[in-house]
């Protein structure tokens, strides 16, 4: 069984993707161990960006069930709308008219349960696609991604972590930002969190709000402080105060931003920073042969 | 009254630096926080909070295993696999997992499965030196932020329109899920934050499509332009084909994170700034045009 590690953030544009895709790059440094990445922020995925030249394994499509109802059939009796938590039918009897909201819908399933002539079938929708990429021997990474104007990014990402090759070593999900029902779909079963914070007063408010989420969900975790050096101080009382588990600190520097924004900051990683990673790598490998 | 939700695709762009900038400039506007997930211009607002919602955000639904039958049917019927088997042969809902749809509920023959309302998500409607905010604090974990986000836009409007302010200026969520189509809709301009990196413009291609979409009128920002000027001049060129103003170019700054720390906007923390003066010009750009 495969050691699943989660890498969140409260906030965006903390640095997650950087983190993600560096760890993934050093932990599959050592090359007898297989490493799957799994780009799990389904509206924004951007992991892969910084593989340009892996091979393209292979692209499916993500469908949904969604209800439809035939009017031939209903008689307007109202009863699946009685049944849909989520406001996802449209019933005018007097109009003879009956139709599924598909973006409020959640596939339930209810509302054909609901129906006692058989008038609600289902159809596949497309809510998405995944992408297998082979960045080298040793390493797999898979990327889902929401169609646009699509809302099912939750199921999406269900659909992404089944896909993941149950035999490898160690598995990264990269989580959405946020703390909702994305995110929660994304770490409820990971067996270690690595939570991505900077010192500003967003970044601390953020990962409290995290911290919150992961307390109630009884996940062990750990702080890595990226932009290290760039705002103030109360990030680190908050850490200390509360005797959080700081992994490792990426100081902050212009130059390495320069390198991310080109998408290519695992070819010139300054020496500073990969000792960085180097010792979060040795403390998830110590986690993991805890296990 | 025009509506303006500021949106950035990917997080960490400065978007709520730029809202809250904007917003110390606006004179008669009504802020809405529409980023419920992980509020934060509040940290700037600085709120005096009036009046304080509750809002729903689903259903809790659980088990009671002494009226169980053990028929297995709850676990047939779920779609989302949030039904699991105890130890003891018993049935338990993984809240994480359960979307709230109450099918189960339904089906039981035993009548042992029961839904509470789960009132978790509050909003609230608050005072600030820049004029009212509407804002919200999402339960961990929760669903249904899009609804919430609906709700604080409506009562920003309510607002608006008892107030004959001339502006209702929305600190949009991130990602293009949702949240952000509930976040989009009726407004009558979107203004993008771009951060100028390979992921920031892949994220704004897609929350460009999402806004085009909806056939609302766009702009933007290109934030930290000093960070990377070859992927500048690309984003510009991308944003002209597509007849995307781009309203001001805001150099990198340490000031925006300084003036963050101490609660302040930019504009506040240093009016002679270039940044400063470059949105001032985009202000008042934005609010002839819009106005
Ligand atoms: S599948 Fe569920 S959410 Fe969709 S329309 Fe039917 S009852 Fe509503
Ligand atoms: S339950 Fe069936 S018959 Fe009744 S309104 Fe819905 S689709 Fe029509
Ligand atoms: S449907 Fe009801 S009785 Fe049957 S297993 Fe589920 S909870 Fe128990
Ligand atoms: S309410 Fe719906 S999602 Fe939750 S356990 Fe019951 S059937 Fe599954």
């Amino acid at each position: 069984m495969s050691f699943r590690i989660a890498i969140a953030s409260g906030k965006g544009g903390t640095g997650k993707t950087t983190v993600s895709v560096n760890l993934y790059h050093f932990l599959a440094a050592n090359d007898g161990l297989r490493i799957s990445l799994l780009d799990c922020d389904v509206e924004e995925p951007n992991d892969a960006i910084f593989f340009p030249d892996a091979s393209l394994v292979k692209e499916v499509e993500i469908f949904r069930d969604l209800p439809v109802i035939d009017t031939d059939k209903c008689t307007f009796c109202r009863r699946c709308v009685e049944y849909c938590e989520f406001n996802a039918i449209v019933v005018i009897p007097p109009a003879n008219y009956a139709e599924v909201n598909a973006s409020l819908c959640h596939s339930c399933g209810a509302c054909i349960v609901a129906c006692n002539e058989s008038a609600i079938t289902e159809r596949k929708e497309t809510i998405g696609k995944m992408t297998s990429f082979r960045p080298e021997r040793n390493m797999n990474l898979i990327e889902g991604r929401l169609k646009i104007g699509s809302s099912m990014q939750t199921m999406v990402i269900k659909e992404l972590k089944k896909s993941a090759p149950a035999d490898d070593d160690i598995t990264l999900f990269d989580a959405p930002p946020g703390t909702s029902c994305p995110v929660v779909e994304t770490i409820h079963d990971a067996d270690y969190v690595i939570l991505v914070t900077e010192p500003t007063l967003f970044g601390l408010h953020d990962l409290k709000l995290m911290v919150e989420l992961l307390e109630e969900m009884d996940k062990e975790f750990g702080v890595v402080i990226n932009k290290a050096g760039l705002g103030d101080q109360s990030l680190y009382d908050y850490l200390q105060s509360n005797q959080l588990e700081v992994l490792g600190e990426i100081p902050f520097s212009q130059e390495y931003a320069g390198l991310y924004a080109k998408g290519d900051i695992l070819n010139k990683i300054p020496q500073e920073i990969k000792n960085s990673y180097q010792s979060i790598v040795e403390a998830m490998e110590l986690r993991r042969s805890k296990k | 009254m025009k509506e303006i939700t500021i949106l950035s695709g990917k997080g960490g762009t400065g978007k709520t630096s730029v809202t809250a900038a904007l917003g110390s400039l606006a004179g008669n506007a009504v802020f809405c926080d529409n980023d419920v997930d992980a509020a934060d211009l509040h940290l700037i607002f600085q709120p005096e909070i009036n009046e304080a919602y509750t809002f729903s955000s689903g259903w809790n639904v659980t088990i009671n295993t002494t009226k169980c039958t053990r028929c297995n049917s709850c676990l047939d019927y779920c779609r989302f696999d949030a039904i699991r088997t105890m130890s003891d042969g018993g049935f338990v809902i993984d809240p994480l997992k359960c979307e709230g749809c109450r099918l189960c509920e339904r089906i039981c023959p035993a009548n042992a499965i029961l839904a509470e309302e789960n009132k978790n998500n509050h909003w609230f409607v608050s005072s600030s030196r820049f004029g009212p905010l509407v804002h919200a604090k999402m339960g961990i974990g929760s669903e249904n932020s899009g609804k919430l986000v609906t709700r604080v836009r409506q009562k920003a409007k309510e607002i608006a329109s008892g107030s004959d302010s001339r502006f209702i200026i929305n600190d949009g969520p991130p990602g293009i899920g949702c949240s952000a189509i509930a976040s989009l809709s009726g407004i009558n301009t979107a203004l993008i934050v771009i951060e100028p990196s390979k992921s920031g413009l892949h994220d704004a291609q897609r929350l460009i499509e999402l806004i085009q979409s909806f056939k609302i009128e766009a702009c933007a920002i290109i934030n930290k332009y000093t960070i990377n000027d070859a992927f500048t001049s690309q984003i510009e060129k991308y944003l002209e084909i597509l007849s995307i103003p781009v309203l001001a170019k805001l150099p990198f700054d340490k000031e925006m994170v300084l003036a963050m720390t101490e609660g302040k906007t930019i504009i506040e923390y240093n009016p002679e700034s270039e940044i400063s003066q470059k949105i001032t010009h985009v202000w008042e750009g934005l609010a002839r045009k819009t106005g």
